[in-house]
């Protein structure tokens, strides 16, 4: 199996051209779009034979050797570039190939997209079943399932970087999805432009990487680097540069400080699209880059920690921006901003196996959260405000207890996945030298407001008292088998995925084991100082107790005593409306970067017309001003000089017309006084 | 088969005459007219598949010159001044003429319906432009060269101002007399080249390849450099010579857009690449700085201005502006990576664009206006059309897997690896940031949201001979995205012996150069 790992993404590509294709040609010959069944049978097939294709290749990574795990197949020379003189002086060939790679770390990702790729995948033919654009909901969604599976299966950086923007053409497609809506589109244009700020740190990351070690074949260019060792904190070398421009393309795909304010709006599109794409899978790219990065992150003590603090910062500031948000999706974006932040503090403090391990459980719990949101919304006949909600347990009982199953795995109750995989961060946050106290003090806290705005949602939704108008429209019902079945599987997931990867008082850590190898290359610091199992347990009691404080909270504001919710809300109306507001990010980026740069291409435009044209213009109408002065001087001086000579003879001739009377008797007066003066002259002389 | 390839270069170059020929001879009269058109139409695809030869027979020894040109032709035409006849291509040349028939073919099928006033005229005047253009690229007589690049100028012209828009006759004399200006200064650097080498050698030539071995002194260099500069960069346009240009696209017929931003402006980079690097390697090392610095400055300027347009085609007028700066910049950079993706990049731009002009020119011939505001949620009724629109859009701003990224992608390259000139990438890949936001702005303005003009809601879809237009242009995007090397490998020759006259001995290994050292 191991030599078709191509034929993965090359399944849901096939999905793609047939369902798109064949849409276009529909629409266009007939007018109809082509039959949905025929649709979802192709699309959901394609990516079930890619889960199948990644469970056999799988199967065969298994069979190797731990230390040999690793399978590279190059399709074919894509780039053949010329020779490139690195900054070291070597010439090397720029030259990319079009391969792919399966090793531990991309095994666990073509796993996880594609099995819950498809379960989602089933779970849009409902969804999605009333939706005219249908044929073109399923082409986009295995557009990105091809792009993520190249992003993930890429054996270069140049390759990924495909993957890489096309899931961000498909989340802009997606997210445009209900094109009619401005909102949509809007949200759709932010998504893709401020992912490509943080491509634009990512293309010159790659630059960057190339220009110093002549590669960008991820076993090539890591061996190389192997051979170096960190860099000094106090010199900024190459190493640090590349880690620190590859952050910034995480911190766009993966959605953090400084560049997360897309996510939320992403939730315009349809609510599949957000469990597939902006929680389950494509968010969670930046968080795979960077561990697949791992050679170099390693080497760059001061960006892992900006890397640290980036991720918990994150976390916090969008849990805190979850605990008041009224539209339930938005609580679950928030929530997966905060997550992912988590995982990227895991990073940061070289936990790579745990934030991996981390994005996998939540992927399993996150994209539940987000069906099980779907169903709700399509429950309640596309409400998505929480306040209009309540009570609708009864109505929807499989959403119901499914929801609750991933509420408490995100809210890490023990022996769900998400305790096993968020226990694992915080204890690795503690205990490991690139991380601190502070930050696991801080991640605990999230834990807590995780625990607290999770449940707020689970009591606002499916508890306490009905607050819709039951009678104008129909009442909420459970949502189809074919969207509660991927939940009740996505629940089981989310209750077993974490027993992977168990602590080690419990036993043996087998996630770990597999990924250990990927990490070779990844510099290994000193172990710090030894840490007891009864320390491990005592900080994870800690953080189960706060997380259990959150879920009281939420019980007694929104359960027990829904009024003081109303009461507190009204005596911090201030911060209220701030947190609310979301700090009022988004107005500040509107007023600082968008507006100037607006600002700027306006005032450009009308430099252009009147200073650049303006000098063109200019020019030729100087040239014509220049052409009528000598015009003019043509006529007023060179012509004049002409007729002036012309005047003067005319003048002098009018002089001596005088003398021509033609009357005899006078010539013969002239003549003869003339003969007197001549005479007169000459006696007068020649004496 | 024998005389058709050792003249293959004249029979591609005067091939659309012969259709001139034939429409002059064709009777006249409105009934007459779709005649022509079929006349033009297979004249110009004729005129592409003519040119396909150049392609199977390129690496064949026999028509490979002791240069390393192909299909040379020499012949003495006006010897009292040593001006030849004389055509010779590289694998350079070789991508422009091949994208040239093609252009040309597609824009003349382009012209159908959107031609109704003088058509004979249209037609003839379209096919001499050809002609005009192709010579250009095969000229290797500096004199000749001259002369096509001379004789294209005029039925531009006559497009732009007869079948263009409100303010055509403004923008017809404007792009004449700019344009000309420039010509005028090239024409003087050719000279101060041709008596220059009398001086040296005592020989009257227009030889292009025998101007490169001249060794000119570096300060004549200079002056030359410079003179040709402002002819070649008014073509391009470089900033800040570029104002020409959005009024002639915006004047100017679709298919004169098309072959404006496809051809046309390539024959200014193709001047920059042909002549003044490898004659002037000297000056161009001289002016690197400069030339890096107005191409960034055009990279990022034109995309500032393209964002606030409001209408399209100035838009993507302004946008060849920045793509056009990427060119140069690869160009310039004298890198082997950068110059072949500059030069990709120029063959990249002419799809692309062209290809956008085409777009704006569908809904131009529907609805009579081009500005963004009159449209919106147009892909409720034109789906094929939206479908092409962002495939375009996206090649334009460089999405992976399509053209631009390739091109793009090797000039930032080429250009980082120098150190001197690390910042300048930095800066001219924030043009892709840019580009993607006033693309896509764009596109979401004509195409997302709802039908607001009921003129809008009727329009058709992609009719069969537009969509024809449109296929092979996606082809290319999608083949040179996908798998450029068939592209590139034309080029890596050329580019290694244009670099290699630049840069001498950079690009080699070093133990080469070690004994370039010891001579």
């Amino acid at each position: 199996m191991l030599n078709y790992i191509w034929l993965i993404p090359l399944c849901p590509l096939a999905g793609f051209l047939i369902n798109g294709l064949w849409g276009l040609w529909c629409v266009r010959r007939t007018g109809r779009r082509p039959r949905k069944s025929f649709v979802a049978v192709v699309a959901c097939g394609a990516v079930l034979l890619a889960f199948l294709i990644s469970l056999g290749s799988f199967a065969g990574l298994l069979e190797l050797e731990p230390e040999n795990r690793i399978h590279e197949v190059n399709l074919f020379n894509w780039i053949p570039g010329l020779m490139v003189r690195t900054v070291s002086g070597e010439l090397a060939q720029f030259q990319i190939n079009w391969g792919f790679q399966l090793d531990p770390l991309s095994a666990v990702m073509i796993l996880v997209v594609t099995g819950i790729g498809f379960l989602i995948h089933l779970y849009s033919i409902g969804y999605m079943s009333e939706e005219e654009g249908f044929y073109r909901f399923f082409a986009y969604m295995n557009l990105f399932m091809f792009m993520m599976l190249t992003l993930v299966l890429a054996n270069n950086f140049l390759l990924m970087f495909v993957g890489w923007e096309g899931v961000g053409l498909c989340s802009y497609l997606l997210i445009g999805y209900y094109m009619e809506k401005r909102s949509a589109g809007d949200a759709a244009k932010k998504a893709f432009v401020v992912n490509r700020i943080g491509d634009y740190g990512f293309i010159l990351g790659m630059l960057l990487l190339f220009a110093y070690f002549g590669s960008l074949d991820f076993t090539d260019l890591f061996s190389r680097i192997a051979t170096l060792v960190p860099e000094p904190e106090t010199a900024w070398g190459p190493l640090s540069w590349a880690a620190l421009l590859l952050f910034i393309g995480a911190t766009g795909k993966s959605a953090q400080i400084p560049l997360y304010t897309w996510l939320p709006d992403a939730m315009e599109g349809p609510t599949p699209v957000s469990a597939l794409i902006h929680a389950a899978t494509m968010v969670t790219a930046g968080v795979y880059m960077v561990a697949r990065s791992a050679a170099i992150y390693s080497r760059a003590p001061e960006v892992m920690l900006l890397v640290a603090v980036v991720g918990i910062v994150t976390a916090v500031l969008a849990a805190c921006i979850a605990l008041f948000q009224r539209d339930i999706k938005r609580v679950l974006a928030y929530s997966t901003v905060s997550q992912l932040g988590y995982m990227v503090t895991a990073l940061g403090v070289g936990a790579v196996t745990a934030g991996i391990f981390h994005l996998m459980t939540h992927a399993f719990f996150k994209a539940l959260l987000f069906l099980g949101s779907g169903s709700v919304i399509l429950g309640m006949h596309h409400e998505q405000d929480m306040m209009k909600m309540g009570g609708l347990r009864k109505y929807m009982p499989t959403t119901w207890w499914t929801m609750g199953v991933g509420t408490l795995a995100i809210a890490g109750t023990p022996l769900l996945s998400g305790f096993f995989s968020k226990d694992e961060i915080l204890w690795r946050a503690y205990s490991l030298p690139g991380g601190s106290p502070v930050i696991w003090g801080v991640g605990v806290l999230v834990a807590g407001m995780t625990a607290f705005y999770m449940f707020r949602m689970m009591f606002l939704t499916f508890h306490g008292k009905e607050r819709y108008d039951r009678h104008s429209g129909h009442a909420p019902h459970e949502s189809p088998r074919i969207m509660t079945v991927p939940l009740m599987v996505l629940a089981a997931g989310s209750v077993v995925a974490g027993y992977v990867g168990l602590p080690p008082w419990l036993g043996p850590n087998v996630f770990e084991h597999f990924l250990e190898p990927v990490l070779a290359t990844a510099w290994q610091p000193e172990a710090g100082a030894h840490h007891s199992h009864l320390e491990e347990i005592l900080l994870a009691a800690v953080s189960v107790a706060v997380a259990g404080c959150g879920v009281f909270l939420a019980y007694h504001f929104f359960l027990a005593r829904p009024e003081k919710a109303g009461q507190l809300r009204e005596r911090f109306h201030g911060l209220y409306r701030v947190v609310y507001n979301k700090f009022y990010v988004d107005e500040a980026y509107d007023a600082l970067f968008v507006n100037r740069c607006k600002g700027l291409g306006t005032w450009l435009s009308t430099f252009d017309l009147k200073v650049v044209d303006g000098l063109v213009n200019g020019s030729a109408a100087a040239t014509r001003i220049s052409a009528w002065i000598s015009g003019q001087a043509d006529i007023h001086i060179v012509d004049r000089l002409v007729n002036l000579t012309a005047e003067i003879v005319e003048f002098f001739s009018s002089v001596f017309r005088r003398l021509q009377t033609g009357l005899v008797q006078r010539y013969i007066a002239f003549f003869v006084l003339g003969l007197v003066l001549i005479i007169g002259c000459y006696l007068y002389l020649g004496a | 088969m024998g005389f058709f390839m050792t003249n293959i270069l004249t029979i591609v170059c005067f091939f659309p005459l012969l259709g001139v020929l034939i429409i002059l001879l064709w009777p006249k009269g409105k009934e007459h007219e779709t005649e022509v058109k079929w006349i033009a139409n297979i004249v110009a695809f004729l005129g592409f598949v003519v040119s396909i030869p150049l392609i199977t027979h390129f690496n064949r020894p026999e028509y490979i010159d002791s240069s390393g040109m192909r299909y040379v032709f020499k012949a003495p035409w006006i010897e009292s001044l040593g001006v030849q006849y004389y055509f010779g291509i590289d694998g350079i040349s070789l991508l422009l003429i091949l994208l040239t028939t093609l252009l040309g073919s597609i824009s003349i099928l382009s012209s159908w319906n959107a031609i109704t006033t003088r058509v004979r005229e249209y037609y003839c005047y379209f096919l001499i432009l050809q002609t005009g253009m192709l010579g250009v690229f095969m000229a290797l007589d500096f004199f000749l060269f001259y002369v096509f690049w001379e004789v294209m100028l005029v039925p531009m012209y006559f497009i732009i101002g007869i079948w263009g828009g409100p303010r055509k006759l403004y923008a017809a004399i404007k792009f004449f007399l700019y344009t000309l200006l420039g010509s005028v200064l090239l024409l003087l650097g050719i000279l101060a080249l041709y008596f220059h080498q009398y001086a040296v050698k005592g020989v009257w030539s227009f030889d292009v390849l025998a101007f490169q071995e001249l060794g000119i002194p570096p300060d004549l260099q200079y002056w030359i450099f410079l003179a040709m500069f402002v002819g070649f960069a008014i073509k391009v346009p470089l900033f800040p010579f570029h104002t020409w240009l959005p009024d002639a696209h915006v004047e100017a017929p679709t298919a004169g857009s098309v072959i404006l931003a496809g051809v046309l402006l390539k024959m200014g980079t193709y001047g920059f690449v042909r002549f003044s690097l490898p004659i002037l390697p000297d000056a161009t090392m001289e002016f690197l700085p400069w030339m890096m610095a107005i191409s960034v400055i055009g990279i990022i300027y034109g995309a500032l201005v393209a964002m606030m347009q409001k209408d399209i085609k100035k838009l993507v007028a302004y946008s060849s502006v920045s793509h056009l700066g990427f060119c140069m910049l690869g160009v310039f950079i004298v890198t082997p990576v950068a110059l072949e993706g500059g030069i990709l990049q120029m063959i990249n731009h002419g799809i692309s664009t062209g290809a956008l002009f085409l777009i704006v020119g569908i809904i131009y011939e529907r609805r009579h206006t081009r500005m963004i505001s009159d449209y919106s949620g147009l892909s409720h009724v034109m789906p094929v059309y939206a479908v092409v629109f962002l495939i375009m859009t996206l090649s334009s701003i460089g999405m992976p897997t399509l053209n631009g990224f390739i091109g793009e992608f090797m000039v930032l390259q080429g250009v980082f690896a120098d150190p001197d000139y690390k910042l300048w990438a930095v800066f001219g890949a924030a043009g892709i940031v840019l580009g993607a936001a006033y693309m896509l702005w764009l596109y979401q303005r004509v195409m997302f949201g709802t039908i607001k003009q009921e003129e809008n809601r009727k329009l058709p879809d992609l009719t069969p001979r537009e969509l024809a237009t449109f296929v092979p242009l996606i082809i290319l995007a999608f083949w040179i995205g996908l798998y450029p090397s068939p592209f590139l490998s034309y080029l890596h020759e050329p580019v290694n012996q244009i670099v290699e006259k630049v840069r001498p001995g950079e690009f080699q290994p070093r133990s080469m150069q070690a004994q370039i050292g010891d001579r």
